[in-house]
């Protein structure tokens, strides 16, 4: 027994260590952010772009305005592999520090495992672009933030962008889609979404299971060409997307006729495919390219100096990293407005809510951030958590990625009712108290 | 942390008892006065239930010599099992759901032990292989195990046993140790009976057993059973207690092997082992991580960090296992031998 002592005394030592470690005083006026990073294992293509863009926006305000009105921006990284009980190791670890603004850990299981947590800890919870759809009903779900663009908003969006090519949502009828997903819950997810989209507008839908990770899709691709559909929704991930595309080369489906989903449309997914990839369409909330003012000054401030997070700086500008900007963006336009209200300092987790809960960016505010076109606009309300993003859709060239339609609205109407339906069933089950308005101005300090 | 002498009772040995008492004691009373919220959910939670799925697995591969490579399907399988059995049947009481997926996960055990009673060894690992592909793709697979969630993600129910709740980080640290004590006992009660001996029987020689009358395949099929059921438990407190959220996805191969790996460095054939291996399991890569953060953090990135710290938790197991092939438990019960000298050196049980 003596070593098991040794081992639980080594470990308390240890621990103890490490916890004084993090727990060094507070400084005065900062925000934390803790980032939960993935920066190694199979998703790490992801990872390094969407925190190295983050961190280089965080980076911009520090060295440029000295902060957030004076207010510097703080974070450490912890790294998760996307794996779920790292990030709750990463979570507990790092709440430990002080003056946490909002987390964001750019992964679907680890947002699900810490949504308990922060509605104890009250601190919000960011998954820009992905998460759990009904999340965007901020009256059940005050500290969760799907920003931009939920699941069911992104089906929506693709299919308003397909009845633009077809003329309008009329011309859709007859029409046959098929969508390939990949064979996981997040794959899964939009199953019922395109089936009730496909009886409203009157087209025909077929989704397809392409079984993890997706190397090997002879069959499935075997199928569509049999099926002659008008288009295919790619809703892949990692390894799936360029095989898909290569596999759709290989049974002679053009990939002008295959329109991929937020989680297809980077760099990294189409480069590998090479040749097969060309003339791909997918959907974005954020433009690719360096050509935005912000990017541009990011570039001079940050990377000509040698501060920059990216190791390649051919990634500069790429998906994963403007969206790590735009991230970056709406979290410190959210301290900002909490502060105009509560005072130009370091705000508690539920001020920061409050400041996401009035995060309105108009189209003129985000190009005055210096952000015009690189987004279109944000709207999140004490309830509508979701803000209601504006999607584009590019094209590949073999080089890089063209816009080639204008910002499309998902049909929002249509699907708050099916969100709330969720949301409420969510409620009953955790016995959560569905909050009012006034409930959401009631911030804790 | 519990019962860990399990090889040491065979004697009327007053002291053999005195040491897993104290961890419980302490356990019990000192770690959840004392212990920080972080040393409670993001150690001490995944430590009771990876050293339960430990123990579980010991019975089967330690005991009685069935490599398994389907540990995290039986998670999955309890877990699972847990929510439908908690959200469906109204009013049932948590802690028979718990039970109730304990035997679910055994009745599965069994149909994926049948290849045991025709493969040895790497052939019947192969086969367990299936179990762990298996399950993963029908959870993913049918909705209705995950109540047509969308993402295939559900969430823990409250925790109570008998009308107390156990909420809030230690709540839920007392409603893991307390299953995790209980069925650390059990394992411990069946490896040291008849059954146990006939596991052991069985996996040293089994021609020779079934000369003896060990009713071999009964055996094979019962270390089966056994074994997932207190898996399937260890997966209900994996999901419940310490993640909180349940999704397939969780309980992939790499559980799987980590699970195998916790009862090899902890000590195949040891209940204690179980707790050992999964000790180094949880916590040394966090310690490590921590150390590595706070000493290097501002050099090098997280990533590069990371691929440091499990080079060295490499090199550490590959010397643990040089060392003492028979493992932590080894480890533990020679140094203690040394020290008690005069009660002599213990039998393996």
């Amino acid at each position: 027994m003596t070593s098991l002592k040794t081992l639980l005394r080594t470990a308390a030592a240890g621990l103890v260590f490490s916890i004084a470690a993090v727990a060094l005083p507070a400084q005065a006026d900062e925000q934390y952010f803790p980032l939960q990073s993935y920066r190694v294992g199979p998703y790490a293509a992801g990872g390094t772009g969407f925190f190295g863009g983050f961190i280089d926006y965080m980076n911009l305000i520090n060295t440029r305005d000295g902060g957030v009105n004076g207010v510097k921006l703080t974070w450490d990284e912890c790294e998760t592999q996307y794996e779920v009980e790292r990030g709750v190791e990463c979570y507990e670890r790092q709440k430990s520090r002080a003056n946490a603004a909002a987390w964001n850990p750019l992964s679907v299981g680890i947002a699900y495992a810490m949504i308990d947590r922060i509605a104890t800890d009250k601190v919000p919870l960011i998954t820009v672009n992905h998460g759990r759809t009904d999340s965007t009903d901020g009256r059940v779900f005050p500290y969760v933030f799907p920003l931009l663009l939920n699941p069911y908003s992104e089906t929506s969006g693709i299919v308003n962008y397909l009845a633009s090519k077809e003329g309008s949502l009329e011309n859709l009828k007859g029409k046959k889609i098929v969508v390939l997903y990949h064979g996981s819950p997040y794959g899964k997810e939009t199953i019922p979404i395109y089936e009730l989209l496909a009886q409203k507008y009157g087209f025909t839908v077929q989704q397809i299971e392409v079984p993890h990770p997706g190397n090997e899709q002879q069959s499935q691709w075997l199928t569509i060409r049999r099926a002659k559909p008008d288009y295919v929704v790619l809703r892949g991930w990692g390894v799936m997307n360029p095989v898909a595309l290569k596999t759709a080369q290989k049974v002679g489906f053009p990939a002008t006729k295959i329109v991929g989903n937020v989680w297809s449309n980077s760099e990294e997914d189409v480069i590998p495919a090479g040749d097969a990839a060309i003339g791909y369409t997918a959907i974005t909330t954020q433009a690719s390219g360096a050509d935005y003012p912000i990017v541009k000054e990011i570039v001079a401030s940050i990377y000509d100096k040698g501060l920059g997070n990216l190791e390649d700086k051919k990634r500069i500008g790429s998906v994963y990293h403007n969206l790590g900007i735009v991230n970056g963006i709406l979290n410190v336009e959210a301290i900002r407005i909490a502060q105009e209200k509560f005072g130009k300092r370091t705000l508690t987790g539920d001020e920061v809510r409050w400041g996401f809960e009035h995060l309105k960016l108009d189209e003129a505010k985000v190009a005055a951030l210096g952000a015009k076109d690189l987004f279109h606009s944000i709207n999140v309300s004490w309830d509508n958590h979701e803000g209601e993003g504006y999607v584009t859709f590019q094209q590949w060239d073999g080089k890089k990625w063209n816009v080639v339609s204008d910002w499309i609205a998902p049909d929002w109407k249509l699907l708050r009712p099916i969100i709330e339906k969720s949301s409420e069933a969510y409620a009953k089950e955790k016995n959560i108290k569905i909050r009012t308005s006034a409930e959401a101005e009631n911030v804790l300090n | 942390m519990a019962a860990i002498t399990a090889d040491r009772a065979d004697g009327p040995d007053a002291l053999a008892w005195v040491a897993p008492v104290a961890i419980l004691i302490v356990a019990f009373t000192i770690v959840p006065l004392l212990g920080s919220n972080y040393l409670i959910e993001a150690i001490m939670l995944p430590f009771l239930a990876l050293s339960l799925a430990g123990v579980g697995l010991n019975l089967l591969t330690g005991y009685a010599g069935q490599v398994s490579l389907g540990s995290a399907a039986f998670m999955a399988v309890g877990a699972f099992a847990a929510f439908n059995f908690n959200f469906r049947i109204d009013g049932l009481p948590l802690i028979v759901s718990v039970m109730l997926a304990g035997g679910v996960a055994a009745a599965v055990g069994i149909v994926f032990g049948l290849p045991s009673l025709r493969l040895k060894g790497f052939y019947l690992a192969v086969s367990t292989l299936a179990a762990q592909f298996f399950v993963q793709w029908a959870l993913t697979k049918f909705g209705w195990f995950s109540n047509y969630n969308p993402s295939g993600v559900i969430d823990a129910p409250a925790l109570s046993i008998a009308g107390i709740v156990f909420e809030g980080s230690v709540g839920r640290y007392y409603f893991a140790l307390i299953i995790v004590t209980a069925l650390t006992f059990f394992a411990w009660r069946v490896a040291t009976s008849q059954t146990g001996r006939n596991f052991i029987a069985v996996r040293d020689n089994e021609t020779a057993a079934k000369f003896i009358g060990v009713p071999v395949l009964k055996t094979k099929l019962l270390a089966f059973a056994l074994s997932s059921f207190i898996i399937g438990v260890a997966g209900v407190l994996w999901a419940f207690a310490y993640l909180r959220t349940v999704e397939p996805a969780g309980f992939n191969l790499d559980r799987s092997f980590q699970i195998l790996f916790i009862i090899i460095i902890g000590g195949l054939a040891t209940i204690r082992g179980a707790f050992f291996g999964a000790a180094l399991i949880v916590v040394f890569p966090v310690v490590l991580s921590r150390i590595g953060s706070f000493l290097l953090g501002d050099m090098f990135d997280s990533g590069v960090l990371d691929m440091s710290e499990r080079i060295v938790l490499g090199a550490l197991i590959i010397a643990f296992l040089i060392l003492e092939p028979d493992g932590l438990a080894a480890l533990g019960r020679r140094l203690w031998s040394r020290i008690r000298t005069k009660v002599g050196s213990p039998s393996e049980a």
